[in-house]
């Protein structure tokens, strides 16, 4: 498959593709924020199948700048214990990305932050990954985390039906990743770039002296056209002020997994945590 | 998120294992380590049973059991000329396991091995091996506690640990370059057997080779340099468990269908949302959601057939074979043998059996279910 088409695109068409980018919420967060955005993940489905809802209207509420909603798996691989486990019940509970979809077909009505969906390719490559966008941008879901769907891969074969649907990709790097490949990274990205802390799998629970320092520092310096969120291993104030110093903002998972699965009362315990962090 | 880790192998790895410095160390362990060439054995009296010729490709008698060493002698090969000093692998019933903690001994590098905590306890002897080998063998608790969990445990280590860690992958499984690399080392298998077959037949291409598939390493190696030749026909042996047209079953060609696991887009047992749903089998072995993206090529071509064989007529040719020839097979070797009750063949058809490993391991199964 090749995209070369999009050369001899007319520049109107450009313009009204560059008009709709910045329509997408994620780019106008961005816009209107540079620093401090604080991003929250979450297992749909998990702790109770029908708590999607109620989780992000109360992360929204308290402040929380952008959601990560979890599409479970059965085989997290980038994933450490607390997300293992939470995808684990969640399935357990019945969750699905047809039941997802539906649970989150009003969520726009009210919620208005961005949301990126997060989750593993094999699910939305059976759903199929041209209706999964289409549904996305129904819904109003502005961008996606597949960390097991390589550049390569997604630019073969996906990128048209992602850029038909205003949806980002959110891609990933690493402290191994070499700084031509990050440039290669930044070129292909739209929205932002989801900068893994350290080598390591999510809730890793790394103190702040462990973070690589230079690659934060390296990354920060190399001028890129897109904004950076730190995660993996941000779990409280002082690793979230910590990340913040070298990005935009950062992102929370397991650590919010965590106070879910133990929680009797949301409201209270999602409040908490966010004034924990911010 | 391993694109570091797998890209330095998908640049290095064709240069290292085509160097002359490493086909030379690496044939001289096969022949003086593992013991190859592997005998490739006519066995009279299940021929006549059949009333066909039968050859057995003897990967049982392999150093530690089966043809599993092929593979880690290489690969460990690989991990010293790429500088790691670390290995990890995943195992299921324990051989690749114990293969890889036997070469990690051999080269005195840092062995951790992911099982299943489930197979932890149904392969005690082979965790014992291992620990003896000087491994660290890590239960894993995750989903449903066997291979696929060990395998996603691997990857998982291996993410944590990108700059001083090599994952010997056991099989025909996980990201290019694994499936080609594994393929590649497993290939003396049927290199062997074409000098072998012309020795002893005359002609170096025989009707047919069967070889069981879980991941499918043996039968890729049994299949490699017969593929281009259009007349051999090749055929794997799925694990039918109970039976495919039962939840219990680890015949993934036969109820699976395409989607992407470990890194591999290939045929998989999955549900209509794309979750990875848990295989069955007799043979802890062949007990995996997926198989090599090799066999899903062949299948669809129609280059190979595959064909799947229940838990009970597994049993049944592992005694036949058993009280024939002398020979107790692997349980998961005993699914080729189960395959020639279900083909026409004809007196002077020669059917090669790769013996993928020995029954050492299985006899606890064995004794149970016959009785003795």
């Amino acid at each position: 498959m090749s995209f070369c088409h999009y050369q001899n695109e007319l520049p109107s068409i450009l313009k009204e593709k560059n008009k709709q980018k910045m329509n997408n919420r994620i780019n106008q967060l961005f816009q209107n924020k540079q620093n401090n955005i604080l991003s929250i993940y979450f297992t749909a489905g998990f702790p109770n199948l029908n708590d999607t809802i109620e989780i992000i209207q109360e992360l929204e509420k308290n402040g929380v700048d952008l959601i990560e909603i979890g599409m479970p798996f059965s085989d997290p691989t980038a994933d450490g214990p607390t997300i293992q486990q939470s995808s684990e019940k969640a399935l357990k509970n019945g969750m699905s990305l047809n039941l997802l979809f539906d649970q989150l077909k009003e969520i726009r009505s009210s919620v208005n932050i961005p949301l990126i969906l997060m989750g593993y390719i094999n699910p939305v490559y059976q759903y199929g990954v041209e209706r999964f966008c289409k549904k996305c941008a129904e819904i109003g879901i502005d961008g996606t985390i597949l960390p097991d769907l390589p550049l390569d891969e997604f630019k073969e074969f996906y990128q048209s039906y992602f850029e038909a649907n205003n949806l980002h990709n959110i891609l990933l790097i690493t402290p191994q990743t070499s700084e031509s490949r990050i440039r290669e990274i930044d070129k292909s990205s739209s929205g932002f770039i989801y900068m893994v802390s350290s080598a390591s799998t999510t809730g890793a629970g790394k103190k702040v002296e462990d973070f690589h320092r230079d690659y934060f520092e390296k990354v920060q310096n190399m001028n890129l056209k897109n904004p950076r969120l730190i995660g993996f291993g941000i779990s409280d104030r002082a690793t979230f002020k910590n990340a913040c110093d070298y990005a935009s903002g950062a992102i929370i998972g397991s650590a919010f997994v965590n106070t879910l699965t133990h929680s009797t009362n949301f409201k209270e315990d999602i409040s908490g945590f966010v004034k924990s962090i911010l | 998120m391993m694109y570091t880790n797998i890209d330095e192998l998908k640049r290095r790895y064709l240069e290292i294992i085509e160097s002359e410095e490493f086909r030379k160390e690496f044939d001289q362990l096969l022949k003086n380590y593992v013991g190859r060439p592997s005998p490739l054995y006519y066995a009279s009296r299940l021929s006549e049973h059949y009333g066909t010729k039968i050859f057995l490709k003897r990967e049982d008698l392999n150093h530690t059991g089966s043809h599993k060493l092929n593979n880690t002698v290489g690969q460990i090969l690989l991990a010293e000329k790429l500088g790691k000093p670390r290995i990890i692998a995943e195992t299921g019933a324990g051989q690749h396991g114990v293969a890889t903690a036997t070469v990690c001994a051999l080269k005195g590098l840092k062995c951790v091995v992911y099982m299943g905590a489930l197979d932890v306890s149904r392969q005690a002897p082979n965790v014992k091996k291992m620990k003896m080998l000087g491994a660290e063998v890590i239960p894993v608790h995750s989903g449903n506690k066997t291979l696929k969990d060990a395998t996603n445990e691997a990857m998982r280590d291996w993410i944590n640990n990108p700059v001083d860690t090599h994952y010997i992958i056991g099989s025909v499984v996980g990201p290019h370059p694994y499936p080609d690399m594994v393929a590649r080392f497993q290939s003396v298998i049927s290199k062997e057997m074409k000098s072998q077959l012309l020795e002893q037949t005359g002609s170096e291409l025989p009707t047919r080779i069967l070889a069981c598939v879980g991941g499918g390493s043996n039968a890729a190696g049994a299949f490699y340099h017969f593929l281009d030749d259009e007349q051999v026909e090749l055929i794997g042996v799925e694990a039918a468990g109970k039976g495919v047209d039962t939840d219990e079953t680890a015949a993934t060609l036969t109820v699976g269908s395409p989607g992407i696991l470990h890194s591999s887009r290939t045929y998989l047992m999955q549900n209509n949302d794309g979750q990875i749903t848990e295989p069955y089998s007799i043979s802890a072995g062949l007990d995996y959601p997926g198989i090599g993206p090799i066999h899903s090529h062949l299948f669809k071509s129609g280059r190979a057939k595959y064909l799947a064989a229940t838990d009970k007529e597994v049993l049944q040719a592992a005694l036949l074979l058993t009280q024939k020839e002398g020979i107790i097979p692997a349980l998961e070797s005993a699914h080729a043998l189960a395959a020639l009750e279900m083909l026409k063949m004809k007196p002077d058809d020669v059917n090669v059996i790769n013996l993928s490993g020995s029954g050492n391991k299985d006899m606890e199964t064995y004794l149970d279910y016959f009785g003795y």
